[in-house]
């Protein structure tokens, strides 16, 4: 422990804090904009001004900053200097003026959404302002795929403490006294599960990590793996020490393959330093890890299926009692947590469990990271403490919704949640408020939806999620999943009855209670919390055969506003059905009989002058 | 000895008994389709579920493949129970109307028509997948399996043609309770030479 | 891509996990990635070595969604339809686009060139609606911007 302790100090002592470094987010969201090319662009830059430069600067790229709608990201350190949406063009001036004068580009700069004033740094920015970041505290800091960088950062200081100072049933105790409860959904307390698996004594166990995020509209845990894959690596050896398990397994989404290969990286690189594998810091601790890749089903989110799928089998899950920490992997006692649940270990045995429990509610400690995403306009990855408002996170942190002072519902819990209306704006979030205002926490995803977004078809389409990610093997989920999507489905063309709604209550409930394993038990949620919000909505549709919000195909048409078509053609080109006719330069017009509402029009026209009623 | 109520009668349960192993040993009926002796329990089907009462709480659990437990307040026909049986029972009625048996439990619980579509009123398999498990469990030929998954799963062997792993022994099509397999049987194990002589091929 | 699989050696494949149940999954992802399907004969070798029943590991074969037991198309476009994403339109960009190349549903078109698939969340919700081209991320496509760069790939 000495030497890594050492070790750290030499790392840290070597970088100047005041040298100037240009931090550059590598994450998905801005690679898929262009950050590859833009850090390209800094370093030919940075080599042409070289002899203008009295101190090179350093260029670090990192994980996910979170800011994703605004990237790519550039911050230059130590001023923390905050550039958004940064071009490869752009780069020349960052180095002219910011780096080699010390101005700021003001263009570049974040303009306050309501304000519209220039923000210099990262600390003035609301989206960041009003985050506690606890998991994401190095990411964006570090180069995840430098061991020596994590290191600066503090990484492996949590679990050398536990290994050499604190015998298994402390660590067990620290973990239930900070109060952290599992972030993949349920919020089962991490301390208490650890515990039943400890029991067994000396035998054979696992502990794994549930990598397979596979709610849609949620990306915590890849950022997480991909920014500072070390700290679910150290949370699993923490883990294992404390359960008495010499391998974990690592069940990761093969839809994240950079997330893979920092994790592999991560894991190459501690074992060369001796942090993982046999004898970890002398410790007399063996621990190993291994990746497996999920081959594509929902499913095996769900614990029991994900280690049927380790096996190598087909992940259906299989019903509990005997739970996992009794008999799970190949038989045998395990534990299976998220990454998120991993990252905050590593925390809580860093900081001391005191400080976790200083976070939060009363019985939801810590915080927790969300993935802000739909009609919001900061969209991205925020953590916050446990208990804030929702509407702090989406009107403060997310910034608003784009032209609206409201929003019209925000979804949590991914398909086993439902949907928050703006009544609920000041509801708390925390696990218990989730779920008794008819959501869940999950694993984090928080989607946010406008007037523009119809209730009924956001069931549909949930349902429709489930009933293709449904592994079939339980009745109510396979066969009453199918029939709750048909029933909407009616809905959404106006047809049905008020009597409908009230079997599809029957129903819902059946296949909650009946169902094998939590997708199923979960299920109806987005039926029946958008049903306790927004009635209306649905008796709109069945009973004035209407879509409120014009979404739903068969209810709504298609029509050209004359005043503001120019008569470019452009939507005549576009539509599929040859349905549109008009002379040039003069407006427009649809012919309904043929129109079969694809949208093509809406996108291609340039002055918004198709309309939907 | 383990002691529990079952529909607020006393009864006892050797420790390793199921609350199915109990009720039957009690004379209490609970309806099943997924469940067989010879093979493990699949907790599948979930027409065995019952309800779990302790003070407010309650749930149900499928009770083939849940532990009789000491103190457990066990309930097997109420609304809730009765209300999860119905509804599945209903959905089989469209998805597999041409089973016999189906339709008598249906009855039994006063589901006689479904308000769903029927897809295949040819159809019997419920997908219980007793037939799959007999074929590796009591055989050990492994010769079907699920095929797919959700509402598209089906029962057969690989790429639904006959394959060298059955042994032709009709396990399969006994174990089934609706007899289901006995259409799907030739598929499994190719039309026998002997048959396919006396159709003059 | 699938042009060179053909001199990928499947033993090699085969050998790089120990002969375990356990390892069957593994072997199919590498197989899948290697020749963009899993054919009879390789699902076969895989049994052999791994000791699973080809019913077990054709089970598996058709219960996750990565894997395909026939070819796949020349170019693949996989359109996510992750809740930002159908908020944002998606499906109806997926709709359009496997008009356009005579699809009723996602998979592959006859002639090989094309094969579409609709894809659960990728995790890149700040880019809604997204679409993956060849690997490439389509950040914020339209039905028209999407078509374009899909008829292009075929033109190619």
């Amino acid at each position: 422990m000495e030497e890594l302790e050492q070790l750290r100090g030499e790392l840290q002592a070597a970088v100047d804090p005041d040298q100037t470094m240009i931090v550059v987010c590598h994450g998905t969201g801005c690679v898929a904009n262009g950050s590859q090319d833009v850090t390209q662009a800094l370093k030919n830059a940075l080599a042409e001004a070289g002899e203008d430069i009295k101190v090179m600067p350093g260029i670090k790229t990192t994980g996910c900053h979170g800011f994703c709608s605004r990237g790519p990201l550039v911050i230059i350190k130590p001023a923390n200097v905050f550039y958004q949406q940064v071009k490869p063009g752009d780069v020349e001036e960052i180095v002219a003026q910011t780096i080699l004068k010390g101005e700021t580009v003001d263009r570049l700069l974040y303009k306050h959404p309501q304000s519209g004033d220039a923000l210099e740094t990262t600390d003035e920015i609301p989206f960041y302002a009003g985050q506690e970041r606890v998991v994401l505290q190095n990411i964006g800091q570090i180069d995840p795929t430098d061991l020596e960088d994590a290191l600066r950062a503090g990484a492996y200081a949590g679990m050398a403490k536990a290994l050499t100072a604190m015998q298994p049933a402390e660590v067990i105790e620290s973990v239930t006294k900070a109060g952290l409860r599992g972030r993949g959904g349920a919020g089962f307390p991490t301390g208490v599960k650890w515990g039943l698996a400890a029991k067994h004594g000396d035998v054979e166990k696992f502990v794994l990590c549930n990598a397979d995020e596979g709610d849609p509209g949620a990306f915590m845990d890849r950022s997480v793996m991909e920014g500072d894959p070390h700290a679910v690596v150290e949370g699993m050896i923490i883990g294992g020490y404390a359960i008495g398990a010499n391998v974990g397994y690592v069940y990761v989404r093969a839809e994240y393959p950079l997330a893979i290969k920092h994790l592999e990286m991560a894991l190459d690189d501690a074992r060369a330093l001796g942090l993982l594998g046999e004898n970890i810091l002398g410790s007399g601790f063996n621990f190993d890890i291994r990746i497996n890749r999920g081959a594509g089903a929902f499913v095996c989110g769900e614990e029991t299926a994900l280690m049927r799928s380790v096996e190598g089998k087909v992940g259906e899950p299989v019903p509990r009692p005997p739970y996992p920490s009794d008999k799970g992997l190949f038989g045998k006692p395990s534990v299976l947590n998220n990454v998120e649940t991993w990252a905050n270990v590593s925390r809580i045995l860093d900081r001391g469990w005191e400080w976790f429990a200083g976070l939060g509610t009363e019985k939801s400690k810590g915080t927790k990271v969300f993935a802000l995403v739909g009609k919001v306009n900061n969209v991205g990855l925020v953590e916050v403490p446990m208990g804030i408002k929702l509407k702090e996170i989406v009107m403060e942190i997310g910034g608003g919704v784009p032209g609206s002072d409201h929003f019209k519902a925000v979804q949590t819990g991914g398909p086993s949640g439902g949907c928050l209306p703006w009544e609920d704006a000041e509801l708390p979030v925390d696990f218990d408020s989730l779920i008794a205002a008819g959501s869940m926490m999950g694993s984090g995803g928080m989607i946010v939806m406008d007037d523009r977004d119809c209730m009924v078809d956001v069931a549909k389409y949930f349902l429709g999620f489930l009933e293709e990610e449904s592994c079939g093997k339980c009745f109510p989920c396979r066969l009453g999943v199918p029939r709750l999507r048909e029933t909407l489905n009616r809905f959404s063309k106006g047809q049905g009855t008020v009597e409908d709604i009230d079997d599809l209550y029957s129903l819902a409930e059946a296949i909650k209670m009946g169902s094998l394993c939590a997708l199923g038990g979960t299920a109806p949620n987005a039926v029946l919390s958008t049903l306790r919000y927004f009635r209306g909505e649905y008796e709109a549709h069945i009973l004035e055969h209407r879509c409120p919000a014009g979404v739903c195909k068969d209810l709504i048409t298609y029509k050209i506003d004359p005043d503001t078509c120019t008569g470019c053609r452009a939507c005549a080109r576009a539509c599929p059905q040859e349905a549109i006719s008009g002379e040039k330069k003069k407006p427009h017009t649809i012919d309904e009989s043929l129109c079969i509402r694809c949208g093509m029009c809406m996108e291609s026209c340039k002055f918004g002058a198709i309309q939907v009623f | 000895m383990l002691n529990l109520t079952i529909d607020g009668k006393k009864v006892q349960a050797e420790a390793g008994w199921t609350l199915l192993d109990t009720a039957r040993q009690h004379h209490i009926e609970i309806p099943t389709l997924c469940y067989h002796e010879a093979v493990e329990p699949f907790g599948a089907c979930r027409l065995c579920v019952v309800e779990l009462r302790q003070g407010d709480n309650s749930r149900l659990v499928a009770s083939c493949v849940y532990p009789a437990e000491e103190g457990l307040e066990v309930h097997t026909m109420s609304e809730k129970v009765k209300n999860v049986r119905r509804w599945i029972l209903e959905m089989l009625l469209s998805e597999c109307p041409a089973s016999e048996a189906v339709r008598e439990m249906a009855a039994e619980y006063g589901v006689d028509s479904t308000r769903f579509e029927v897809r295949n009123p040819e159809e019997e398999c419920i997908l219980c997948g007793l037939c799959v498990r007999a074929c590796a469990q009591v055989v050990g030929a492994n010769a079907i399996s699920t095929v797919g998954r959700g509402a598209q799963k089906e029962i057969g062997s690989p790429y639904l043609i006959p394959g060298e792993a059955c042994v032709a022994c009709g396990t399969c099509v006994t174990v089934c309770p609706t007899g289901a397999m006995r259409a799907r049987f030739d598929r499994v194990r190719g039309v026998p030479e002997v048959v396919m002589a006396k159709a003059g091929k | 891509m699938a042009q060179t699989a053909i001199d990928i050696d499947i033993d090699e494949i085969i050998e790089r996990y120990p002969g375990k149940p356990e390892y069957l999954i593994f072997l199919m992802q590498d197989i899948q990635a290697a020749f963009n399907y899993i054919s009879p004969e390789a699902l076969t070798l895989v049994c052999d070595h791994t000791g699973v029943a080809e019913s077990q590991a054709y089970a598996v074969a058709t219960f996750y969604n990565s894997f395909s037991l026939e070819p796949k198309g020349e170019n693949l476009v996989q359109v996510c339809l992750g809740t930002a994403c159908h908020l944002k339109g998606s499906g109806l960009i997926a709709e359009n686009l496997m008009r356009s190349i005579g699809l009723d549903e996602p998979g592959t078109t006859e002639d090989l060139k094309y094969t579409v698939e609709t894809v659960n969340c990728l995790g890149a919700c700040a880019l809604a609606p997204v679409a993956v081209v060849n690997e490439a991320y389509q950040p914020k496509v339209s039905s028209p911007k999407l078509m374009k760069t899909v008829k292009k790939l075929g033109d190619a």
